[in-house]
């Protein structure tokens, strides 16, 4: 009987993280005599030791037990929780990260680092126990070659019951060294009176090891409630082969009883031999290696969420069994149960869409969560004090955003630290608390979610930003620009303000990666400040990728989607308000604007009896603040629409951001609006080029 | 009752009593179409569904072979005109008209993608070794698209090579 332990690798590795991560908050809110919050350290901590022990992270095991008995000292009352020692758990919490990533991903680690911190907590720890527990945290550098143990491990019968087996204890202790194992099996009744499920074997190991006891205890710790163990160290050599000898007596005892009983326990007694034991342990990382590669990604979702998805399922087949039995014999007196049947189907069927959007759907906590760290840590590093207040943190959004909003907050979060928030003195000077404060703020908006990062800093000086822009050349030197396009400056390519480049930012890179990933989820940011309040950045993002809310609209045969958060306004066209200019560029004066008109038909040459502008309507779009006029047939439904990607079979469409089925059955192409300016000014380059070259070049225009 | 009797009744792994069952052991499966009056043929393994032609809709500026997509039970599918792509034939939408939709799984992706020819026609079974190398004497299909020659009967089959019928050219931006 063998079960596959690399099969719960995964889950322990999720785990792991996740106690990490509560480690890391527990810390980050640690305050002298706080219990609660240390036994919750504790605990996380413990079991990510247990759990790296059976699955053999040796690494990791070593490392945590250090930072279990720091905490466990604390725990106990028998010393104070300093900032100090927080400082240095923070950083064993990312040592334990480093380990835990390199055991899962099967590489090196920064031993450096690991060796650095571990010494940190020895010494502390040594500060405190100078007499008993020297040997036992010293181990790194006292590795006395050669030394063991000997073990008597005697379990009670119903061990297996429990389900553990033995052989697990003895491939984990065979990993910490040499391993002799030999068995008792004296205890064994005759064949007839064997309960199968019984163990009645005990056990004398002998072990050559460098590790310490705790660690072998540590082996055992699942099973020392039912079980009798002794542990002797190994003396001096000529014992230890005295008890081999011993071991090969009893070996051979074992094979000569051996016959009919023991292949009917449930307790596996073949004898380990090292190289077995190496296999195993082998083939364990290798798997592990290859599934923590193909990382396929997992969320947990709330059993409620799960429930009321069996019970829609429930409700559909309940609609599903009636309709067909409607349809069964058929006649005209029954078309009322009919449609009353299929509204309950059209019901369902949404309720059910809802349902599953939301299992995608995670609180923004999971965000959230990595910034009370990252502002200590900034805290430090810049020498201001400041304190981070969340709120909204149980706003829900789609994981896929989710995923890929992390890095553009991490970096307006240090941008308040940095360039935000002033220093003390300062803050003092201006009559602020010294203690600044950023805060982050999450709520629905609409079919949207915005993130707010505020802090109550020095704000956005316009007249640095624009002397910078200037010296840089983004801009003329006597252009008037409102505050908001002046705040639109801070997000062009290698902007910076900060006086000097720090580590922490100022490079000027950042900013315009912000605003890049914040459009490629469909989103915007926008920027508030007031110069020595503060400033506001804001994020608005779709809820989810998935389904997007869609203005159905006709060209010609074929029906388009454009997406409804950049529709502007669709309006009938004015005959009066069309303007042809510069040599025929259509402008419609949209109030005070003039909006370009793109035909549609013409962008995608298509053929269409509404070529007269005044026969169409306009369907005013806006992206990346360039505002364009499609002009359309005709508007149909606004409805929502599933997003399905036409890169799987086919490839990326200029134009086009995807294509949807709409309740017929036909494909609707989804409009790309940023793309079909991008394609509106490339063809407009274009033209341009060709009537500048000439008309040698005729004959390259008809080949285009 | 005589178990030994029974037991050697049961085929052994690599033995087919079964009749009828052989001729999947025997070579390879290839459907065959019609483009004009030319036999074309592709892996049988590759063909997800045979459907009838429906007007697609239009992929915007794709080149003229590429009729547009489809909905096939929600999977967008892009529809491509063998008749156009080769220069074989004319491009008549009939009720006889048919889609063959190919699925072919390349090392990182698979891809979908329906084809339109002018009529399903048989199925052969062809061994390796009868698949002759196909003389580069010029025709519209260009050289990479095909595999080799089947004869069947008299007539002889262009096998169709379906790893590069997969591919999609990317788009030229028309001014």
């Amino acid at each position: 009987m063998s079960v596959d332990l690399s099969q719960f690798i995964p889950s322990f590795l999720e785990e792991s993280f996740e106690g990490l991560e509560l480690m890391e908050s527990g810390l980050l809110d640690l305050k002298p005599g706080d219990n609660e919050t240390i036994h919750s350290i504790f605990r996380a901590a413990h079991s990510i030791k247990g759990g790296a022990g059976t699955f053999g992270f040796d690494s990791v095991t070593e490392f945590t037990h250090l930072v279990e008995t720091l905490l466990d000292e604390m725990r106990d009352n028998r010393r104070e929780v300093t900032s100090k020692d927080t400082e240095i758990l923070l950083d064993s919490v990312d040592c334990m990260r480093l380990l835990i990533e390199a055991a899962r991903d099967d590489e090196d680690y920064d031993h450096d680092k690991v060796s650095k911190t571990s010494a940190r907590l020895s010494e502390t720890l040594g500060e405190q126990q100078s007499t008993e527990g020297d040997s036992e945290i010293e181990h790194d550098d006292s590795k006395n070659g050669g030394s063991g143990y000997h073990i008597k491990f005697i379990p009670e019968h119903s061990l297996a019951k429990t389900g553990n087996d033995p052989i697990f204890l003895f491939s984990a202790l065979a990993e910490l060294g040499e391993l002799t194992i030999c068995a008792n099996t004296e205890e064994l009744p005759a064949l007839m009176d064997i309960d199968a499920q019984e163990l009645y074997l005990s056990w004398q190991l002998t072990l050559i090891t460098e590790a310490e006891e705790a660690e072998i205890i540590e082996i055992f710790e699942w099973v020392e409630d039912e079980c009798l163990l002794e542990l002797e160290p190994i003396t001096d050599i000529s014992d230890e082969e005295t008890s081999q000898n011993l071991a090969e007596d009893v070996n051979s005892d074992v094979n000569q009883s051996a016959g009919a009983p023991q292949s009917n326990n449930v307790a596996n007694q073949e004898p380990l031999d090292s190289n077995e034991v190496a296999a195993v342990v082998e083939n364990k990382n290798k798997e592990t290696k290859g599934k923590a590669k193909a990382d396929l990604g997992s969320i947990r979702v709330g059993v409620d969420k799960v429930d009321s998805l069996i019970n829609l399922v429930g409700e559909l087949v309940i609609t599903q069994s009636m309709l067909s039995e409607l349809g069964n014999d058929f006649d005209m007196s029954k078309v009322e149960r009919l449609t009353s049947g299929l509204e309950q189907l059209l019901q369902n069927t949404k309720e059910l869409q809802e349902s599953v959007m939301r299992i995608r759907m995670l609180p923004i906590s999971f965000a959230f969560n990595r910034f009370p760290r990252l502002v200590h840590d900034l805290a430090i590093k810049t020498g201001k004090e400041m304190e981070l207040v969340i709120s909204g943190e149980q706003t829900e959004l789609d994981k896929t955003v989710m995923e890929q909003i992390g890095d553009p907050l991490v970096h307006l979060v240090r941008n308040a630290a940095d360039h935000g928030i002033e220093s003390k003195e300062v803050r003092l000077a201006s009559g602020k608390p010294e203690k600044g404060t950023i805060s982050l703020d999450a709520y629905h908006q609409g079919g949207n979610i915005v993130i707010e990062i505020k802090d109550d800093g020095a704000g956005i000086n316009t007249k640095t930003v624009l002397d910078k822009a200037i010296d840089k050349g983004l801009i003329d030197a006597n252009a008037t620009l409102t505050d908001s396009q002046v705040y639109d400056l801070l997000f062009e390519p290698g902007f910076s303000t900060a006086a000097e480049v720090t580590d922490i930012s100022g490079r000027g890179v950042g900013m315009d990666v912000v605003k890049r990933n914040i459009q490629s989820l469909g989103g915007r940011i926008q920027v508030e400040s007031a110069l020595g309040k503060g400033s506001t950045f804001k994020v608005n993002l779709p809820l989810t990728l998935a389904i997007l809310d869609g203005q159905l609209v006709k060209v010609g045969t074929e029906t388009y989607i454009i997406p409804l958060i950049s529709i502007v306004e669709s309006l009938q066209i004015d005959n009066t308000l069309i303007n042809r200019v510069s040599g025929d560029m259509v402008l419609y004066r949209l109030r005070d604007d003039n909006v370009p008109v793109l035909p549609v038909y013409k962008m995608f040459h298509l053929e269409t009896e509404c070529t007269e502008i005044d026969k169409a309507l306009l369907v005013v779009v806006e992206a990346d603040g360039q505002k364009i006029g499609l002009m359309v047939d005709d508007l149909l439904a606004q409805q929502q629409v599933v997003i399905k990607s036409l890169n799987d079979n086919y490839q990326q469409v200029a134009g086009i951001s995807g294509a949807t089925i709409l309740g017929d059955g036909s494909v609707a192409m989804i409009l790309d609006i940023p793309g079909m300016i991008m394609m509106a000014l490339e063809q407009a380059q274009k033209a341009q080029r060709l009537r500048t070259d000439g008309t040698s070049h005729i004959a390259e225009e008809v080949c285009l | 009752m005589n178990i030994q009797a029974m037991a050697q009744d049961v085929p052994v792994e690599g033995e087919h009593s079964v009749e009828g069952i052989d001729f999947i052991t025997s070579g390879d499966q290839y459907l065959t179409f019609l483009l004009a009056e030319e036999q074309y043929a592709v892996d049988i393994l590759c063909v997800e569904e045979i459907r009838s032609w429906e007007q697609p809709t239009k992929i915007p500026n794709a080149p003229s072979y590429i009729k547009g997509v489809i909905n096939m039970r929600g999977i967008i599918v892009p529809i491509v005109d063998l008749r156009l792509k080769f220069s074989i034939g004319h491009a008549n939408y009939l009720e006889t008209t048919v889609v063959i939709v190919l699925t072919y799984q390349s090392e990182d992706r698979s891809r979908t993608i329906g084809f339109v020819v002018d009529a399903v026609s048989d199925v052969l079974n062809v061994e390796q070794a009868d698949i002759k190398p196909a003389p580069a004497f010029g025709g519209c299909v260009g050289q990479q698209y095909i595999d080799g020659l089947i004869n069947s009967e008299n007539k002889v089959v262009t096998v169709l090579n379906v790893a590069h019928l997969q591919q999609v050219e990317k788009h030229r931006l028309q001014s």
